[in-house]
């Protein structure tokens, strides 16, 4: 017999008097575990997991002209349970504000049914450093099935919606979606003063100028160090174009 | 089967699909699709993710009618992050469109032109014309779906020599897979569309890039 969580944990961030960010709010709850530091909230994992059955919620609410960085202690391990385990991130962004969201790595452990929702509401006017990285497997070993999904909004208007399921490995392993790689991973940059930068497409490295406001980075890699320094260099092309650019998502740190 | 939905399923159809590889020929260039077997993987991905994600946009575009297409056409935007993709899924819409007022004149395709001005994403237009050549959000996710396929696995034969009887072989393999997605992305036809499937292709979306900077190319994408 298994343990299950339902958690659900949240944090909001709002702009002071004093032109500083406080957090409003912050409650951890079961396996998320929320600390500040002076650099960044950081989620500190509680318990193993997520093992199937696990419910996660976590809120972030960024207010108005507020600043907000969140990282995590340690990568994930989504690992097998009594069914499926789900972990929603939902996260609203105030104008002006800016919510930078880089979490180490999500490992699809042999044998997991792991959901990862993220959805993410800017208001207009408002920055966005949305980070997601997925190994498959740990080493040498077949990865448990995963979907992830990342729906952002601009005030309404949608502008990303991007899903990877690794359900049914024929069409996962093959030369149009994954081919061999074992780690896959993105970032979206998204916020006003993002000039439109140029399309690249590399060595298992694409940077998308998007339709909406924004640029999606994607990576494909055979390691998860790999994939971060494709990652890292695919974020620099795309603030190449940004230079000059006083505010958005082009201010928001790298580290 | 109605003689009407065929002639809009046809590849015959002058609608430019042929000048359209869906990503294979930057995938053969790239060296990741050399023979059948690559191949029927590769058509394998692109049916569970573009062809899930057009299929399910152009069932949606046939079930809700013009009202839902500037919606429709910008909930394409948002699940095309790689802007050759874009380009190349606007300028099949903008062929098919010039195609179907031609051969199904009817005032309610008119306002497919006004969905944007670079002219509307091809399953957006797809969707509608099946609605106005009689057919259902079903038929417009099977055509759909059946064309994502298709459309590269004739361009495998012309661009790596391949057999077509064996290529054949491998479509009629995929056949049931082609309709499990039709299937599947005509349940999302009436519902909320953000709820739409986004499933997407890393691969496929780097092609697109690679081939737009290309030196010598046979296809536009």
């Amino acid at each position: 017999m298994t343990r299950r969580y339902a958690a659900h944990a949240g944090v909001s961030a709002e702009l002071g008097p004093d032109g500083r960010t406080r957090l409003t709010r912050l409650r951890s709850d079961g396996p998320l575990a929320l600390r500040e530091t002076p650099d960044a909230l950081y989620l500190v994992g509680a318990a193993a997991g997520p093992l199937g059955g696990d419910e996660l919620t976590l809120d972030l609410e960024v207010g108005p002209g507020a600043r907000l960085a969140v990282r995590s202690a340690a990568s994930t391990l989504a690992l097998p349970g009594a069914g499926e385990s789900r972990l929603t991130v939902r996260a609203w962004v105030g104008a002006g504000g800016c919510l930078d969201f880089a979490p180490e790595p999500t490992v699809a452990a042999a044998g997991s049914r792991h959901r990862a929702l993220a959805g993410i509401d800017l208001a207009e006017g408002a920055a966005l450093r949305w980070r997601e990285e997925l190994i498959l497997g740990r080493h040498g070993e077949q990865p448990g099935r995963h979907t992830g999904r990342l729906d952002v909004t601009v005030g309404g208007v949608p502008l990303l919606r991007h899903e990877l399921c690794l359900d049914e490995e024929a069409a996962v392993r093959s030369g149009a979606v994954l081919g061999g790689a074992t780690a896959v991973g993105s970032v979206l940059l998204a916020g006003p003063g993002l000039p439109v930068p140029r399309a690249h497409a590399g060595d298992g490295l694409a940077v998308l100028p998007l339709a909406g406001p924004g640029v999606l980075v994607t990576a494909l890699a055979a390691d998860s160090a790999t994939l971060r320094r494709r990652l890292d260099e695919g974020e620099a092309l795309a603030r190449q174009a940004e230079t000059g650019s006083a505010a958005g998502a082009g201010a928001v740190s790298s580290r | 089967m109605d003689a009407g939905l065929l002639l809009l399923a046809d590849s015959r159809l002058p609608a430019g699909a042929h000048a359209h590889s869906g990503g294979l020929e930057p995938a053969a260039s790239a060296g990741a699709v050399t023979d059948v077997a690559g191949l029927t993987g590769f058509l394998r991905g692109r049916l569970a993710t573009t062809g899930l994600v057009t299929a399910a946009l152009a069932a949606a575009a046939c079930a809700g009618g013009s009202g839902g297409w500037v919606r429709l056409d910008r909930e394409a935007d948002a699940r095309t992050p790689s802007p050759a993709q874009r380009q190349a899924s606007r300028a099949q819409g903008r062929s098919l469109l010039r195609a179907v007022r031609t051969a199904w004149p009817n005032a309610g395709l008119e306002a497919l032109s006004a969905v944007a001005e670079a002219g509307p994403h091809h399953p957006i237009v797809l969707g509608a014309t099946t609605a106005v050549a009689g057919g259902g959000p079903g038929e417009a996710a099977a055509i759909a779906a059946y064309g994502a396929v298709t459309g590269p696995a004739s361009a495998a034969v012309r661009l790596l020599g391949l057999d077509p009887l064996a290529v054949h072989r491998a479509l009629a393999g995929l056949a049931p897979h082609i309709d499990a997605v039709a299937v599947r992305a005509a349940g999302y036809a009436t519902g909320d569309p953000a709820d739409l499937p986004a499933a997407s292709a890393p691969l496929l979306d780097l092609y697109a890039e690679l081939h737009l900077h290309a030196d010598l190319r046979l296809f536009e994408s």
